[in-house]
């Protein structure tokens, strides 16, 4: 093994609630064009963990047993969300379903105050997580970037932690990097996963070199042209990142410093 | 033998119903061969509850299965 192999290979094992987990992103299985190509997708990126939901059944169909089957066969952990819940009590309630139906107790948390923005209602957000958290289960919470939210997140039990990089859907990127970062020192010891916003593999990569443990994200990987070489530049991207912030990044300076020796530079008079 | 006939609001719509109680409800919905997971009126109702869980006039039911998320 050489150098560049062994790096790779010491990159440190995420961990979410005591369970070793073999990749840094968690993908979602949302708006691909074929079940076939969400599988491609999901295989190329290596992923551990997708996220799914649940949705009301048609009489007489087997959606969802099928898309079950699907994933199943992928052999990959389900982190089932609370999409589309505005108040605490639909929150728990579609938490409790999920924990029934997809036989866990991870559930990604999500209570939204604004349908524009999907902005998370922080204070809801709170609560419910409250409330699970003493019913049993291992609450993913989405919120924003916001300190104090975050603290009282980790307050009522959460161990992670998944604040936005930009509202879902739109692919910005970290449009607040410097909370992000203050979140990051902040909470040295919680698992922060960027849940949202992100857009293109660089994004993901920015992430990663800012310290944050995982990223979390759909419709980058969705709507590309090719999903599964897009969740493979994806993959590339987050074992970069990754291995930039455990090797140390350089500080960076105002003024320019010379990297090659100027000692012995020619043409140069000392006097 | 008469059916009485109740209207619930099922999956977000009128639906007239024989079913009394949630699990007849879910046996005629899919068969019963599906994954599915029930509320009433906003709360959660598990499978071991279906069958004691009495269905009312103008009920709210949800019928719930897996699907893509993000």
């Amino acid at each position: 093994m050489n150098v560049r192999d062994a790096a790779i290979h010491d990159t440190s094992q995420l961990s979410l609630y005591g369970q070793a987990i073999p990749s840094r992103i968690l993908l979602g299985t949302a708006g691909y064009p074929s079940p076939a190509i969400l599988s491609d997708a999901l295989r190329a990126s290596g992923v551990g963990i997708v996220t799914v939901s649940l949705r009301r059944e048609m009489a007489g169909e087997k959606t969802g047993a099928n898309f079950l089957k699907l994933i199943s066969a992928l052999g990959v952990r389900v982190l089932p969300n609370t999409a589309g819940c505005r108040t605490v009590r639909e929150a728990v309630t579609t938490a409790h379903m999920a924990r029934e139906v997809f036989a866990t107790d991870w559930i990604k948390l999500e209570v939204i105050a604004n349908d524009d923005t999907l902005q998370p209602d922080v204070f809801g957000l709170v609560e419910a997580a409250d409330i699970l958290t003493k019913d049993g289960f291992k609450v993913f919470p989405y919120t924003t970037e916001d300190l104090s939210v975050a603290e009282r997140l980790q307050r009522v039990g959460c161990q992670v932690i998944m604040p936005w990089g930009a509202p879902i859907g739109t692919g910005r990127g970290l449009v607040n990097p410097a909370a992000l970062k203050s979140l990051r020192a902040y909470f040295p010891d919680v698992t922060l996963i960027i849940d949202a916003g992100i857009g293109t593999p660089s994004h993901a990569a920015q992430a990663m070199e800012l310290g944050f443990d995982a990223v979390l994200l759909n419709t980058a990987v969705a709507k590309a042209a090719d999903p599964a070489r897009m969740a493979a530049a994806f993959s590339a991207a987050v074992t970069a990142g990754r291995l930039g912030y455990e090797a140390g990044l350089m500080l960076p300076r105002d003024m320019a410093v010379p990297s090659t020796p100027v000692a012995g530079t020619p043409f140069f008079d000392i006097d | 033998m008469s059916e009485t006939m109740i209207t619930i609001i099922l999956n977000g719509k009128s639906a007239p119903t024989a079913a009394r109680d949630l699990n007849e409800l879910v046996a005629n919905f899919n068969a019963g061969s599906n994954r599915v997971a029930t509320a009433i009126n906003g709360a959660f109702v598990p499978a071991n509850a279906r069958a004691t869980t009495m269905l009312k006039d103008g009920d709210r039911v949800e019928i719930l299965s897996p699907r893509q998320g993000g």
